[in-house]
């Protein structure tokens, strides 16, 4: 029973960190287009990642079922290269950086938002190019903004119920992360066990926010 | 020798102008754009930098095309040779004083010229201190610093100075002065402070509302009729007072305030707040050295 708890654990605290890592790498771009771009599907874009925030997790989980299941188009596509996404903890992967998206993209892009453009253009007429703008004063300015998005996204990934219920089930080892545990424990009763998945969860999550804000104030801190 | 021929169409606060920009300036010149704001000084500005595009027109420095509609030439502002100095600073905020020039540096002798420079804008002492620790004239002197890092051909000045208090912008107008004479970059100013205008540059160009009006050495613009007065102070009237048969002016000359008598007839075309000058001919004027 003790090592199916800090499987769990484990398998929870993986799927959060592989979501974040992600999340991490797309919503940078992401959020700098939302930012800068003038395109004119600028606001579908902006309305697709914002999405999650009000869509219940089941809908999202619904619609990820459909089109993962082998009988789907993309499910057959998939199928025929191997890649099994229903059930499975890959489908995790996919569905969590889904429905976390906002809780990345948002606080990078409103850091985005406050760095004068002069910045950006003081780095240009200094020969820097875009990308080098971007990792060596940008990201460096907002970095407050890029910990804020880390932390939102893996504690929202930590506590997701919904959609990983509806396409990844309940398999341990594979799919069964302490959120469905807990409630799977409570429905059998096994209250003792559904206490140390929910008290775990509540101290890590805490100390990990504590730890976070108080880094993040210091830092901020040095910048002002 | 930098040429430059374009339009721009502008959106400003008293509707849309079409900017047209003809300018020629010489080597190591100091030019300043002046003008009210909305005119289009800051856009000529850009234009030059790569920032903002012009509708047609041809930029040419020094025999090198940066822009040119006809021939769909448009370099980059990473690819144009410049220094630009924003009105906001804009220093890199995570970035010590060295490391906003070092990296502006693109090679192991501009990375040797670093400290050099930092000792001309006098803050070694503060090289190591983050751009929020500093005052506006220290932040100003850091992107002055900045901009000087690659040599450029040309330096940009977006209205460096007027976010400054005035014995800070005297003093850095001095610095400015100083580093035209030894790098002798040529260089565009973009103001509206006369005194600024009258003390930097060798020309100055009047702008209004999207055209260059005038082209002149600017005391020959400013006191329009040429005086022959062998002193000439520019200040701002703070005060008339009539005292018949004359009137008193007193005016803010830099920090110091001077009061003098002039006519009521000539004290009618004053108007408290306005910027004079003062010149006088038949003047034996006192000069000694302060010590």
């Amino acid at each position: 029973m003790e090592s199916e708890f800090l499987s769990t654990m484990a398998l929870t605290f993986k799927l959060a960190a592989i979501t974040t890592a992600i999340l991490l790498v797309i919503a940078i771009p992401l959020a700098s287009f939302i930012v800068f771009s003038r395109v004119r599907f600028k606001s579908v874009i902006e309305t697709i990642v914002s999405m999650p925030l009000v869509l219940p997790p089941s809908v999202l989980g619904f619609y990820l079922l459909i089109t993962f299941s082998p009988s789907s188009t993309v499910g057959t596509f998939l199928t025929e290269h191997g890649i099994r996404l229903a059930f499975s903890f890959e489908g995790l992967v996919v569905g969590s950086v889904l429905f976390s998206l906002p809780f990345m993209v948002h606080p990078i892009q409103s850091a985005l938002a406050q760095v004068p453009r002069s910045i950006f253009e003081a780095a240009y007429t200094l020969g820097k190019s875009k990308f080098q703008t971007m990792t060596r004063v940008i990201l460096p300015s907002i970095r407050h903004g890029l910990i804020s998005g880390i932390v939102l996204a893996f504690a929202h990934t930590v506590g997701e119920f919904g959609v990983i219920l509806m396409i990844g089930g309940n398999i341990p080892g594979e799919t069964r992360v302490a959120s469905i545990a807990i409630y799977d424990e409570v429905e059998s009763l096994n209250y003792a066990l559904a206490h140390q998945y929910a008290l775990t969860l509540f101290a890590v999550t805490f100390a990990i926010l504590l730890l976070v804000y108080t880094l993040n104030k210091k830092s901020l801190g040095e910048i002002r | 020798m930098i040429s430059i021929n374009v339009t721009k169409h502008l959106d400003t606060a008293e509707g849309s102008i079409e900017a047209h920009f003809e300018l020629e300036i010489g080597d190591s010149e100091f030019l300043t754009l002046f003008g009210p704001s909305g005119a289009g000084k800051t856009t000529l500005l850009r234009m030059i930098a790569g920032l903002e595009t012009p509708d047609s027109g041809v930029i040419e420095v020094d025999g090198e095309v940066w822009f040119d509609s006809a021939r769909r030439i448009n370099l980059t502002p990473q690819k144009r040779s410049i220094g630009f100095v924003f009105q906001d600073y804009a220093l890199f905020p995570t970035m010590s004083v060295r490391e906003n020039l070092l990296f502006a540096a693109e090679n192991e002798e501009q990375r040797r010229g670093v400290d050099e420079l930092i000792e001309l804008v006098e803050l070694t002492a503060l090289s190591g201190r983050l751009p929020s620790s500093l005052s506006g004239g220290q932040k100003q002197r850091v992107a002055l610093g900045r901009s000087l890092v690659r040599r450029p051909k040309i330096l940009l000045l977006d209205e460096p100075l007027s976010a400054l208090d005035p014995s800070m912008r005297q003093k850095l107008q001095d610095e400015l002065a100083q580093i035209h004479k030894r790098f002798k970059i040529t260089t565009l100013l973009v103001s509206h402070d006369i005194a600024e205008t009258v003390k930097l540059s060798d020309r100055m160009a009047s702008v209004k509302a999207g055209k260059i009006v005038t082209l002149s050495p600017p005391l020959e613009y400013f006191s329009e009729k040429t005086l022959s007065g062998k002193l000439q102070l520019i200040g701002e009237v703070l005060k008339i007072e009539e005292d018949f048969p004359v009137s008193i002016v007193t005016l803010l000359v830099g920090s110091s305030v001077v009061r003098t008598v002039i006519s009521t007839e000539e004290a009618a075309e004053l108007a408290i707040g306005a910027q004079a000058i003062i010149s006088s001919k038949a003047f034996n004027p006192i000069v000694m050295p302060i010590r």
